[in-house]
């Protein structure tokens, strides 16, 4: 069942265009993660599907369905409804995300009394019991504490039991795991795994980190300047890389044993534009190694496979011959 | 760190103080405050030669314990002080969240009112204002009310945009939150302690200011035993009377200063337990 369907979405802040016809699709318990350099578009993506975009962002798409119901259309009030109960978000910053001047307890407990309408005590029992799934122990007393109390690995937790308090279809995390460090990382990574796996969550993840992508997504979309270059199944994504941006993106990543120490790391050079309206032709022309004077003019949609598409003139049968 | 802690107990105390004698004047007091006796006027003070214990601070010009017209004084001035930070922080806090939160043409307009308001110059308004409605309790209230609202606005409005781009404000509206949820218990309560440490010091403001126009006449009507009235009904007499206007000036130097020296140790043991 397909729960978020995006087609054609675009974004723009005044001048800028901050995401420029993505179209993405998200079945029940599946994850799609959403992978590119920072300022690419990703969390403005994330933020136009909750309807959430800061000051002078315009969103227009052709459809912005979520299980299979318009959403483009609804006003404020049918969205705050939505947003906490059937959609959710997890930000990156769990040492901000959370208000330091309420405890753990009566944060959760106010999202549930908002779209639940459970007594307080109610509330706070279905907190405890989201505390605990999470892998929170002691959640009795959690609840009671201050944000400034728990850890940095704890408020993520917090984060992600609120939620799945009204038990969500669709969960989207914006770089869940980046404030974070190594170990803390892998157990709310897993943590995240488990809980799609046992409620059959759609997650929208999502990353600028290649491994979490491998280890996490069904499915990877990856951005550059505010349009999805490449698209597929995760495994032929990264085994067959067809966009000069995804090779280069994973040329980057330094793989012990095989960089000799003192080579340099692998990087693309030069930074992602800002794209005014206007604007035609490859985003990436001018950082990539291919380019020629034609991808100022506009760039095809190509299938390397099936379920696998890419944004750019190369055929798909260039990858191999550079590998 | 322990001197300024211990100042910030003494400018607590005094205001603690003074606000008890305030509510209890009734009880404290030992005599009527209103009550003339023209055969006892300028009685000189306890400490000076020929002063007597029945009243320990003198007698005004009418014959007046000024003892008792203090202690019910004490009642006028935390009333103002304390009735128009309400006031003021109502209108200031408002327009400042507002404008902070949403920005765009509700900040231009704020930051109008707050650039018109500076604008206005102070105890001109609150004469003419005064002038023409007449002088009373209440009037004076919402006079400087009115007037000292320009700190909250410019506070909560900062304070506002700093606390609108963390997080948290992006969580609890993905968490499904109303626009005035987010303001009234996400916003709000995240942006009290800098707001508290205005009230303090508008609150000597307002007080200083109540006490000037009572000096001019303009403030709270005679016979309200007010200190800025006593300076002013003294101020004749304080060749061959300086306490008539010494022991309300000191009264009101003496509650100012409790008030700020408590405002400022507020303020630095605020930000000590922020930068924590």
């Amino acid at each position: 069942m397909t729960v978020l369907e995006i087609s054609d979405l675009y974004v723009r802040f005044g001048e800028i265009l901050a995401v420029r016809g993505i179209s993405l699709t998200i079945e029940r318990g599946q994850t799609h993660c959403l992978v590119g350099e920072s300022g690419c578009g990703k969390s403005v993506t994330a933020l136009a599907t909750m309807g959430l975009l800061a000051r002078g962002g315009v969103r227009t798409a052709t459809r912005l369905q979520f299980q299979g119901a318009d959403i483009a259309a609804l006003d404020e009030t049918a969205m705050s409804r939505l947003r906490g109960d059937k959609m959710a978000m997890i930000f990156q910053e769990p040492m901000t995300s959370l208000n330091p001047a309420y405890t753990v307890g009566s944060q959760m407990a106010e999202v549930l009394r908002r779209h639940r309408r459970l007594s307080r005590r109610a509330a706070l029992g279905r907190a405890a019991e989201l505390l605990a799934r999470v892998g929170i122990t002691a959640p009795g007393l959690r609840l009671g504490q201050f944000p400034h109390q728990l850890s940095g690995g704890l408020r993520q937790r917090v984060m992600i039991a609120m939620a799945l308090l009204c038990d969500p279809e669709l969960l989207i995390a914006d770089e869940p795991t980046t404030a974070l460090d190594v170990t803390v990382q892998a157990q709310i990574l897993r943590l995240l795994q488990e809980l799609q796996r046992e409620l059959g969550l759609a997650l929208l993840l999502i990353t600028h980190d290649l491994g979490i992508v491998a280890r996490m997504a069904h499915r990877v979309s990856v951005m550059y300047a505010g349009e999805i270059v490449e698209s597929g199944p995760v495994a032929d994504v990264f085994l067959r890389p067809t966009h000069p941006y995804t090779r280069g993106l994973l040329d980057c990543i330094p793989v012990p044993g095989k960089v000799a120490p003192g080579a340099p790391l692998g990087s693309i050079p030069g930074v992602v534009p800002r794209i005014r309206a206007g604007f035609a032709g490859c985003g990436f022309r001018d950082r990539c190694a291919q380019a020629v004077t034609d991808c100022a003019m506009g760039t095809p949609l190509q299938q390397a496979s099936a379920d696998h598409a890419y944004l750019c003139r190369l055929p798909r049968e260039w990858t191999r011959d550079v590998a | 760190m322990k001197a300024r802690r211990l100042v910030t107990w003494l400018g607590a105390a005094i205001v603690g103080g003074i606000a008890l004698i305030a509510i209890f004047a009734p009880l404290l007091a030992p005599h009527d405050p209103f009550a003339q006796n023209l055969n006892a006027r300028t009685v000189v003070p306890y400490w000076m030669d020929g002063g007597t214990t029945d009243h320990l601070f003198g007698t005004d010009q009418l014959g007046r314990d000024y003892l008792s017209r203090l202690i019910f004084g004490a009642r006028i001035s935390m009333l103002i002080g304390i009735m128009t930070v309400l006031t003021s922080g109502l209108i200031g806090i408002t327009l400042g969240v507002l404008g902070g939160f949403f920005g765009g043409w509700v900040d231009d307009a704020v930051m109008f009112a707050i650039t018109c308001r500076l604008a206005i110059p102070l105890i001109l308004v609150a004469l003419t204002v005064v002038a023409l409605v007449g002088s009373s309790f209440t009037v004076v209230i919402f006079t400087l009310g009115l007037l000292l609202w320009e700190r909250f606005a410019v506070v909560a409005r900062t304070t506002t945009m700093q606390v609108r781009t963390l997080d948290y404000i992006a969580a609890a509206q993905a968490a499904g939150a109303s626009r005035w949820h987010v303001l009234w218990r996400e916003v709000l309560p995240n942006i009290l302690t800098p707001l508290i440490v205005v009230a303090t010091l508008e609150m000597a403001l307002a007080i200083l200011l109540e006490a000037a126009l009572s000096f001019l006449g303009l403030g709270v009507p005679p016979p309200f035993p007010s200190w800025g009235l006593m300076i002013a009904e003294g101020k004749d007499y304080m060749f061959f009377s300086p306490w008539v206007i010494m022991v309300p000036g000191i009264a009101l130097f003496i509650l100012v200063l409790g008030i700020n020296l408590f405002g400022d140790g507020l303020r630095d043991m605020l930000g000590v337990a922020r930068a924590q």
